[in-house]
């Protein structure tokens, strides 16, 4: 009898637990969204006339204001490269020694790698326009904040990308070198770093991508950069300007990648 | 013995510098100062800036828990909360075809190119950036951080899905074309299993990334608490700010719990 059940016992792939515990899920973000759906505030009047306002936006946009590039739109959007890219070398240049004491297998020290850790993942988990606005309440409005705001929140993204590469790096010439007799930073220099150096790159050229796109807006909150010219252009209404810095910041956007599609390959 | 030590006399140096790299190295250096004057990064702004910093935490402390603020911290919180799942959900389900009209290997390239291109404009602007464009389309509120999040969820989504797609194994693919099925048949028994693992990864990614952009779109007047936090930056109250930083930092670090658990469940 318990024989026969056994062979006509019926295979299930998860326990009574486990299904339970996905109804719930699936249970809870149906509710969620349901929930959401009804208490979202959304004004009907606004949404009726929604391709009313769309057009009347592209109208205004057209024809492209190209004429008023030279004055004001490129020294901004030079001014946006440069904080991307000062505030990315600033990260870099902190977030390697972070890199280093997180990576238990250069620090053997848990509690160092856990400190490192925490500073790593603050600094990830606050977004650049919030740090760009402590940095414009501290240096004021300007670039300066824009950059420590990008270098700010790169710090956490390159460290922990860094560590990890470290991490995997094999012990072989580490040991080979130390049995030679090399100091401390010989070790770091010929037996870590020629073995990270291809993910070094593919990290900091990642992150210059990401950067540029998001220096693009710090100037909304007074952080420098082509996001104050919009701003303005903005409050003034003159959408034809605005449509001229999205194209710029577009152009902007693409050619980085382009950039770094390149140098990719060429280095990696 | 002579002729190990002969050899080793004209052996050349193991670490041979590396001329191109010096030199790009001090080129970065050296851009890095003009860069830093351009911007005018200095020393004294920076001193001054630390200052000011002390004073600014100073004023920061103690967070401000007054409780009619609380109830203007938590609506706000609530609308994100909103604004980070509908847009997450409209962008999941639309990715879901649009993806498959970017694959490469399953559609024409007269389907595949507009739909990258499509793709890509999504992709191009940020979240906040696009935020602007739809608070001037259907007005300030939530809609406008709904519809921006949605736009940015489908740049990243469909992007890697339509990659991911491109991976698969063509083997059964072609096996369920050969018994004659319909091509919505192929689509849901032929592609969908190799790839659902992935676009499950992709999707509660974009969920996380959703919600802490929910608390920035606030911002440009596209709803969620970024509009009250900026009112508090604007208003000089920097007590209250600190209050919805934290309170923002408590909301993304319950949810990735919250996700950590939700990832063993699918081990």
């Amino acid at each position: 009898m318990s024989a026969a059940s056994g062979i006509e016992r019926e295979w299930r792939r998860y326990t009574p637990a486990e299904r339970l515990a996905r109804f719930a899920l699936y249970f809870g973000i149906v509710a969620a969204c349901v929930v959401s759906l009804r208490t979202v505030q959304v004004i009907p009047e606004f949404l009726y006339d929604a391709p009313e306002q769309v057009a009347d936006l592209l109208k205004r946009m057209w024809p492209i204001e190209w004429s008023y590039y030279p004055k004001g739109v490129h020294d901004a959007l030079i001014e946006t490269l440069h904080i991307a890219t000062l505030g990315t070398i600033l990260a870099i240049v902190m977030a390697i020694p972070l890199g280093f004491l997180a990576a238990h297998n250069i620090t053997p020290y848990t509690s160092v790698n856990y400190l490192a850790k925490l500073m790593l993942v603050s600094s990830r988990s606050v977004n650049s326009l919030v740090w760009a606005l402590l940095f414009v309440a501290i240096f004021g409005p300007g670039a300066l904040a824009g950059t420590m705001a990008i270098a700010f929140r790169s710090i956490g993204f390159v460290g922990k990308l860094f560590g990890e590469a470290l991490e995997e790096a094999r012990p072989g010439p580490v040991e080979a070198l130390k049995a030679a007799g090399a100091p401390w930073p010989s070790i770091l220099v010929k037996g870590y770093w020629p073995q990270v150096e291809p993910a070094f790159w593919g990290i900091a050229l990642f992150r210059w991508d990401i950067s540029v796109r998001e220096s693009a807006v710090l100037g909304l909150v007074g952080a420098g950069g082509i996001g104050m010219a919009i701003d303005t252009a903005m409050n003034l209404f003159r959408w034809e300007r605005v449509a001229l810095m999205l194209v710029a910041i577009f152009t902007v956007v693409v050619l980085a990648e382009i950039v770094v599609t390149y140098i990719r390959k060429k280095i990696i | 013995m002579s002729s190990a030590a002969g050899p080793a006399q004209n052996r050349p140096p193991p670490f041979l510098p590396n001329w191109p790299a010096r030199i790009a190295w001090i080129a970065l250096a050296a851009y890095a100062f003009y860069a830093a004057s351009i911007l005018d990064v200095t020393w004294e702004r920076f001193v001054l800036g630390l200052e000011n910093g002390a004073k600014f935490i100073g004023r920061m402390l103690p967070p401000d828990t007054e409780a009619e603020k609380m109830t203007l911290m938590i609506r706000g919180l609530y609308e994100s909360l909103e604004i980070a799942i509908l847009s997450s959900t409209l962008g999941i389900l639309l990715s879901l075809p649009v993806g498959l009209l970017a694959a490469r290997n399953l559609m024409p390239p007269w389907v595949t190119w507009p739909t990258r291109l499509f793709i890509a404009l999504c992709r191009a602007f940020h979240q906040v950036i696009v935020a602007i464009i739809f608070v001037k389309a259907v007005g300030f509120g939530a809609l406008a951080g709904i519809l921006a999040l949605t736009v940015a969820s489908i740049g990243f989504i469909a992007k890697l899905f339509a990659d991911a797609i491109e991976e698969i194994s063509l083997k059964q693919v072609e096996a369920i074309r050969a018994t004659g099925a319909p091509f919505m048949n192929v689509i849901a028994y032929g592609v969908m299993p190799q790839v659902l693992t992935r676009f499950v990864g992709f999707a509660t990614y974009q969920v996380d990334s959703n919600l802490r952009n929910s608390t920035m779109v606030g911002i440009v007047g596209a709803g969620g608490i970024g509009g009250t936090m900026f009112a508090a930056f604007q208003k000089f109250d920097y007590d209250f700010l600190l209050t919805i930083l934290l309170a923002i930092i408590a909301m993304i670090m319950v949810s990735e719990a919250l996700q950590n658990r939700i990832k063993r469940l699918y081990q």
